[in-house]
């Protein structure tokens, strides 16, 4: 046994943003264990301030390119209810039609070609697709399909345009929306062949202990809207969510840390959506679930690969149920009125990114415009998980060569698919001079 | 014949040109053919030393670190490539550039001092010499293929430098700035995102930042004299390519022009 060994992962691959972990062991037991964020603060918050509210979705947007609905969403969600305008159903159906197509595109890539490789010895996109041409061919149709969706809906991809407070800008056409059956019913298929793939994937044994938080809604499995539900048995309204989930500063890591009522670490995103919306799924995604054995319950960080896959599933086929029900008709919006001297105005939203619960809120002057803003994203909230997660995998095994203990803590942290651009504005960056290793990498 | 070897590098920026390499879904098997992906952390945990042939540059600089690391990166490098409104002018993290560092700092992080960031988001191009710059917010996948493409077959790539108002005739789209008064930013801006937002019923906002030879005071005075307030043009100019210099200086003069208006009354 090494008296004193640092495990140290100088940049982590196959993550959103730039990341490394430093696990610090003594005599076999963890004796720190750090997420580093190389990801430069970009002070969205800060700039926000004296922003008009209508812009919140599009400036919001850049915080994420993997996720951008997600926070164009969560920002209308918040703007939506500081006014208390009610969107039309036109609006919630289209607005989770395109959250449907971000959810296929980050669950399809990220099952694919960024989680698979660990399950199948490989380092990256370039020899996974010599290794397994056929499951990267799968998974890129499926990532196609999620792109095309939001093309459809959004105008492009990657920050969409269509988005704005109300609702859209413009309706798709009705062929266009059509268009998209042939598309959806081949991607089921594929979605379906992937879950059986993935449930078969051998992962270690580990069951995680932590707090499950999400959304959950009146009908529906959670995405564009809901209440939060945990584990636990709390309940309370998204209005509520600062009260519980609470930022705080720790010693170890200088990064900020989100506890559930003041204590508790947690857990959002798929594993914390299925634990308490399985009984939403239906179709052949609840007969998915049931196939891959996931129970009621996955506690295992390293099967979240499962429950994305089924997830997927589930985004196909509401977006099938909703592109056969749309029938083009509706207001594309609803206007948001301000300057109705009304005073100060708050509001919250928060709906599931593909990675958990994005959370919004904006104080508001009589005109609208943004005086106070806060940004909780999905990846801050799981880092108090993920760095109890990783010292149970140091712990677990602490005779194992280096080399084989840095690789399963950078699988246990690809397992949560963090977003370390995202997560960035409340994870404080090493000190100057720290953060060297960051400088070597390719070098 | 060894295949030329790429790399992709990420600085202050949020993934999303990055996503755009990985969304040529249907070019990406052919392009993993033509270049070994020697360094792209997004996607591979392999990682070679270097030198590479064609570097891809996401983000803009936004810390000393970074400003050491772009260096090296352009040693490394045979072919710098900058893509995305980040790298090619500051990014929506440019917005700083106008305001106070410190008061950020102090709003956003509970312990300021452990955040070491420099006052302005800059441009690659400020720090190193920049081969192609690709801009775009986020960059143009049909754009990302052309470059690649001209870069493989040694010849210079064809990218437009005029601007959106071209696409939006070629797209018989209707002028949403006379027909139905909308602020954009169309006239200055440069084509690449093929008038996306006109055409889906709003104003352009600047994504691929200001075209060759723009005229933007010409655009802003139109719009304050067609009732549009100075405040909200101001922030037509200021979003994610405010530090573009055209839109920065134009920027900078409607809110001076707004201030004055302010003491007058």
């Amino acid at each position: 046994m090494r008296p004193v060994d640092v495990v140290r992962v100088a940049a982590l691959a196959r993550v959103e943003g730039e990341g490394g972990v430093t696990v610090r062991m003594d005599g076999g037991r963890v004796t720190d264990v750090e997420l580093r964020v190389f990801e430069p603060p970009r002070f969205f918050e800060a700039f926000l301030r004296g922003r008009a509210a209508a812009e919140a979705p599009d400036l919001t947007a850049r915080i994420c390119g993997i996720c951008p609905v997600a926070y164009q969403l969560s920002a209308c969600a918040a703007v939506e209810h500081a006014t208390g305008v009610e969107v039309p159903d036109t609006v919630r159906r289209l607005r989770r039609l395109l959250y449907c197509g971000e959810w296929i595109q980050s669950h399809a890539l990220h099952v694919h070609l960024l989680h698979a490789p660990d399950y199948l010895g490989c380092e990256g996109v370039s020899d996974l697709s010599a290794a397994h041409p056929g499951l990267v061919a799968r998974g890129l149709r499926l990532k196609q399909t999620g792109n095309r969706v939001l093309e459809t809906v959004g105008g492009r991809s990657v920050h969409p345009v269509t988005v704005r407070v109300g609702g859209f800008h413009a309706l798709p056409s009705l062929a266009a929306v059509k268009a998209l059956r042939p598309v959806l019913a081949k991607a089921l298929d594929d979605a379906l062949a992937t879950v059986r793939l993935v449930s078969g994937f051998d992962v270690p044994d580990l069951e995680h202990p932590h707090e499950y938080l999400a959304l959950r809604s009146g009908t529906g499995y959670p995405m564009e809207t809901g209440d939060v539900v945990t584990s636990g048995g709390s309940a309370f309204p998204v209005t509520d969510y600062g009260q519980h989930v609470v930022e705080e500063q720790v010693a170890h890591s200088h990064a900020l840390h989100a506890r559930l009522d003041g204590q508790r670490p947690f857990v959002v995103g798929p594993l914390a959506r299925y634990a308490l919306n399985a009984d939403r799924l239906t179709g052949a995604a609840a007969g998915a679930a049931r196939e891959a054995g996931l129970g009621a319950v996955c506690r295992n960080p390293y099967r979240s690969i499962v429950v994305r896959a089924v997830e997927t599933v589930y985004a196909v086929e509401e977006a099938q149920r909703i592109v056969d029900d749309w029938d083009g008709e509706g207001p594309a919006f609803v206007d948001v009125p301000f300057g109705e001297g009304r005073g100060t105005l708050t509001g919250h939203g928060a709906t599931e990114a593909p990675r958990g619960v994005l959370y919004h809120r904006y104080t508001l002057a009589d005109d609208g415009t943004i005086t106070d803003a806060v940004i909780v994203p999905p990846t801050s909230q799981n880092l108090a998980s993920i760095e109890a997660d990783l010292r149970t995998v140091a712990e677990a095994d602490p005779d194992l060569p280096f080399e084989e203990i840095t690789r399963r803590c950078e699988a246990m942290v690809r397992a949560y698919d963090p977003c370390i651009s995202c997560a960035t504005h409340c994870v404080t960056v090493l000190p100057s001079g720290e953060d060297s290793d960051h400088e070597k990498a390719g070098g | 014949m060894s295949r030329p070897t790429l790399a992709v590098w990420k600085f202050a920026s949020c993934d999303g040109c990055q996503l755009t390499l990985l969304n040529c879904e249907d070019e990406l098997t052919d392009l993993l053919r033509a270049l070994d992906v020697a360094y792209f952390p997004e996607a591979t945990r392999a990682a070679s030393p270097g030198p590479f042939d064609i570097s891809l540059v996401e983000g803009s600089i936004t810390t000393p670190a970074d400003a050491e690391r772009i260096v090296e990166v352009r040693r490394l490098s045979r072919c710098l490539v900058t893509i995305g409104a980040c790298a090619t002018s500051g990014g929506i993290q440019a917005l700083r550039n106008t305001a106070d560092v410190d008061e950020y700092r102090r709003l956003v992080y509970p312990r300021p001092d452990l955040v070491a960031v420099l006052d302005r988001s800059t441009p690659i191009a400020t720090h190193v010499t920049v081969d192609v710059e690709l801009p775009g917010c986020p960059v143009d996948r049909h754009q990302l293929l052309e470059v690649i493409d001209a870069l493989l077959h040694d010849r210079r790539p064809r990218l437009p430098t005029y601007g959106v108002c071209v696409e939006c005739r070629r797209a018989e789209a209707a002028c949403v700035l006379v027909s139905r008064g909308l602020a954009c930013l169309g006239p200055v801006t440069r084509a690449g995102c093929g008038a996306l937002c006109p055409r889906h019923g709003r104003g352009c906002y600047g994504c691929f930042g200001p075209q060759e030879a723009a005229n933007p005071s010409a655009l802003s005075d139109r719009l304050v004299a067609e009732g549009t307030p100075r405040r909200d043009v101001v922030h037509l100019f200021r979003t994610v390519t405010a530090g573009a210099e055209p839109f920065r200086r134009e920027a900078a003069r409607q809110e001076e022009a707004r201030q004055e208006e302010a003491d007058r009354s």
